[in-house]
């Protein structure tokens, strides 16, 4: 008597041909515009093609719309860049929120605290020094405790983010302007002194250009340097990492320090280059997001221009989609929700096969 | 290359199904257009009979969206002034959920590239980033609710606006005294133990002057009357607001009123049956029992008087502040379900004062600081990191709120009032 199998199999494809693995992807946006069309036909009777442009509008309206974009992307990239030689060593560092805010409060302190002690571009230069500082402590507090104790890094750094939004609460109050009242505004507003200053008359582009080169370091330093090396071995298996002679107390350190170093960065950029003030709001969940951006790419620093730049476009559409339809943002979100369920999951097509379980006898 | 086929035909049924979704849309879309010209077409013969408004487009920014009492009191207003001015919808523009950030200034200079004569913004984080945008389109007027800086920063377009809301909460406090008052005569409390519970969202002035002129109101009617307030550190903490109410209910408290936008407060008041006064419009519905009144600014008043102005071509002053006369201070319908006999008519009787101006809120004879009348007080009217004090607001017997600049300044700890958290 023959067992009985299950009709289907799911087993591990071979790697894919490159062009495949983006047709399932296309395939699977087109499914995924269709199925939200649907949705967004069914629950609110607007034209779906409507919604979609009204999305391409939220990003590409106009040049101020396009350099919000960029800028947007930028940042998120900035702090997906940050997490992700942290997530190759396999430690799972969600405190990117915390990091890039503690190094934001450190540039707001600078700009508050040393107006007109020194020139803009040395405060400038004290403020970049500050909060990467910031971040790579904030860094390294859980690595040190990984290393040395092998705590448990996800709980670790996700509490230092409450610590950090804490501290960031505390300060916006004590230097709220007028008394009491939570906010302490644009930070010299009149003197301009700590912020980037514009770059032909763009005042997002030395942002952009920052995270650029940000981008092409940490690919390189991933693809060709020792250190990148080491810590994909680590992460890899820290066992294989210490029989061939790696230190692995001092490369998750060491990691982690960078990590924490480029959400402060991050930080920077945003509390000089954009808001120039500092709430606990001002990274606004992009430690979190980053997370996404970075796994959806693989950890891959130029695929992660894409996927921050998706999800980006997709925060930006749905801010338009509230504004011009009259639909509420909370309906955009269900929609950018079924657009990532989509792409997520097309993954799982381009990684493993479904096989007829009969058919793969007989082709034996 | 079966597999590929196979790929590629999913593909073409996608491309179909998208196809076939797009026929009925574009149907749809066809009356669309004619019904555009259909609206073009009157709007032009309108603007032959010289409509004031046709060139006008304002805009709003807020910092949620319908779902926070505060914003939604907001919107409500934007569209009444609306409906009062015979805007066309595509005249308003309103962005929500704009956080209190670089995005704010995004968000006005965009709403400026698409012509609007107006922006107006709701929160008072909003204000410095709403200031920067000022600065780049001088020919556009930004107004700004809750604000302090129009008057210092002194722009031609940039102004700040609030309303006499202490007055509101004044007369919401009269009926928060009345339902002390029947209850004390009911029995159910000693006249002493009177004491009044509110949940706060800041140490801010606004928040100060707003308990401090409930309290007033209710002492006024009810003498035995004390207060304590419970700060919460969140303008919108709907689990906080819970806790807080249910503190103060737990540490005696009769009666409880709040000054945070979310409806935490008012259902613990009903859960434990507390009567409630609340704010920023009724909560009736969910609070059938225990809801009082309910004080709120309407917003309509300010934005049709600015947008008369941009039209008429009158310059808008710096600070403007609402009152009950402009319509500005609103009271809800009385809940006569909770609400002492005759609230109604003793807070008519205060309103005609108010409006004949022998009536003031922070008159000096009804509270003491420390034990003693206030005769002198100096505010941080220009505010500053510093905080420094620079006007005399204790004049002709009352403190003078909200008349040297729009957004209140009282923040005087009188006696009566405990506050029972001191860290935000």
């Amino acid at each position: 008597m023959k067992m009985r199998e299950p009709l289907f199999h799911i087993a591990k494809r071979r790697r894919m041909d490159f062009w495949k693995a983006w047709l399932i992807r296309i395939v699977a946006v087109l499914f995924a515009l269709v199925v939200s069309g649907l949705v967004s036909y069914l629950l609110t009777k607007t034209n779906p093609i409507e919604i979609y442009q009204t999305m391409w509008k939220g990003s590409f309206k106009n040049a101020r719309y396009i350099w919000n974009l960029a800028q947007g992307i930028a940042i998120l990239l900035c702090v997906s860049l940050a997490v992700t030689p942290a997530f190759k060593m396999r430690f799972w560092n969600i405190g990117a929120e915390g990091q890039a805010l503690i190094g934001g409060l450190v540039a707001a302190t600078c700009m508050l605290k040393l107006e007109g002690a020194m020139p803009s571009w040395l405060l400038i230069l004290v403020m970049l020094c500050g909060s990467m500082l910031a971040g790579a402590i904030w860094g390294l507090v859980p690595a040190v405790f990984k290393a040395k104790w092998g705590t448990n890094e996800t709980l670790f750094t996700l509490m230092m983010n409450y610590i950090a939004i804490q501290i960031v609460s505390y300060f916006t109050y004590i230097w709220a302007v007028p008394a009491g009242s939570g906010k302490i505004g644009i930070i010299n507003q009149k003197s301009q002194i700590g912020w980037l200053p514009a770059l032909f008359g763009q005042k997002y582009l030395i942002n952009i250009l920052v995270v650029l080169a940000v981008t092409v370091i940490i690919f390189v330093y991933l693809k060709y340097s020792k250190h990148g090396y080491e810590l994909s071995v680590v992460g890899e298996s820290e066992n294989t990492a210490r029989y061939i002679g790696i230190n692995v107390k001092k490369v998750i350190i060491r990691t982690m320090i960078l990590s924490g170093a480029l959400c402060g960065l991050a930080g920077f950029l945003l509390v000089a280059g954009t808001d120039h003030t500092i709430d606990s709001n001002t990274v606004a969940g992009r430690g979190f997001t980053a997370i996404m951006v970075s796994w959806l790419a693989k950890f891959n620093p130029f695929s992660m221009i894409l996927t921050s730049l998706l999800i980006v476009f997709l925060q930006r559409g749905a801010g338009q989609v509230a504004t011009d339809m009259g639909l509420n943002e909370s309906f955009s979100d269900i929609i950018t929700g079924i657009i990532i369920f989509f792409i997520i999951g097309c993954e799982f097509f381009i990684n493993y096969q479904i096989k007829r379980t009969g058919r793969r006898e007989e082709s034996k | 290359m079966k597999k590929i086929l196979a790929l590629l035909l999913a593909a073409v049924m996608v491309f179909a199904l998208v196809a076939c979704g797009g026929t009925p849309a574009s149907t749809d879309a066809a009356p669309e257009t004619t019904a555009d010209n259909a609206d073009a077409a009157p709007a032009t013969t309108e603007a032959v009979e010289v409509n004031p408004y046709a060139d006008v487009k304002v805009g709003l920014i807020c910092l949620h969206d319908e779902n926070s009492t505060y914003d939604l009191n907001f919107i409500n207003g934007f569209k009444e002034m609306q409906a009062n001015l015979g805007l066309a919808d595509n005249q308003i523009v309103i962005k929500t959920n704009i956080p209190e950030s670089n995005d704010c200034y995004e968000a006005a200079a965009d709403l400026a590239d698409e012509g609007c004569t107006v922006v107006f913004a709701d929160s008072f984080g909003h204000e410095s980033f709403l200031l920067q945008a000022a600065k780049e389109f001088p020919n556009v007027q930004f107004c700004h609710a809750t604000g302090t800086m129009a008057h210092t920063e002194k722009l031609d377009n940039f102004h700040n606006a609030f309303a006499s809301i202490y007055e509101g909460r004044y007369l919401a406090g009269i009926a928060a005294g009345m339902k002390l008052n029947e209850m004390i005569a009911a029995g159910q409390f000693a006249a002493e133990d009177a004491v009044i519970g509110y949940v706060g969202a800041f140490t801010y002035a606004e928040v100060i002057s707003g308990y401090t002129s409930f309290f007033l109101g209710a002492r006024s009617v009810c003498p035995t009357a004390t207060m304590k307030v419970q700060f919460t550190g969140s303008w919108y903490d709907e689990a906080g607001e819970k806790e807080a109410a249910t503190k103060l209910i737990n540490d005696g408290c009769k009666l409880i009123s709040q000054h945070a936008d979310s409806m935490g407060a008012p259902t613990a008041c009903e859960t434990a049956g507390i009567p409630n006064v609340s704010y920023n419009g009724s909560t009736v519905a969910a609070c059938p029992n225990t809801f009082i009144v309910s004080s709120r600014i309407n917003w309509a008043p300010y934005y049709e008087f600015v947008v008369n102005a941009v039209v008429n071509g009158e310059t808008i002053p710096a600070d403007w502040t609402g009152s009950i006369s402009t319509g500005s201070v609103l009271l809800t319908d009385v809940n006569t379900a909770a609400a002492a006999e005759g609230t109604q008519a003793a807070i008519d009787a205060a309103i005609e004062a108010f409006k004949a101006g022998t009536l003031h809120v922070f008159a000096t004879d009804t509270y003491t600081v420390d034990g003693a009348a206030q005769t002198s007080y100096m505010a941080d009217v220009d505010s500053d990191a510093a905080y420094t004090p620079d006007t005399e607001v204790v004049v002709d017997g009352y403190f003078h709120e909200s008349e040297f600049r729009s957004a209140p300044y009282f923040d005087v700890r009188i006696d009566g009032i405990t506050t029972l958290n001191q860290a935000f």
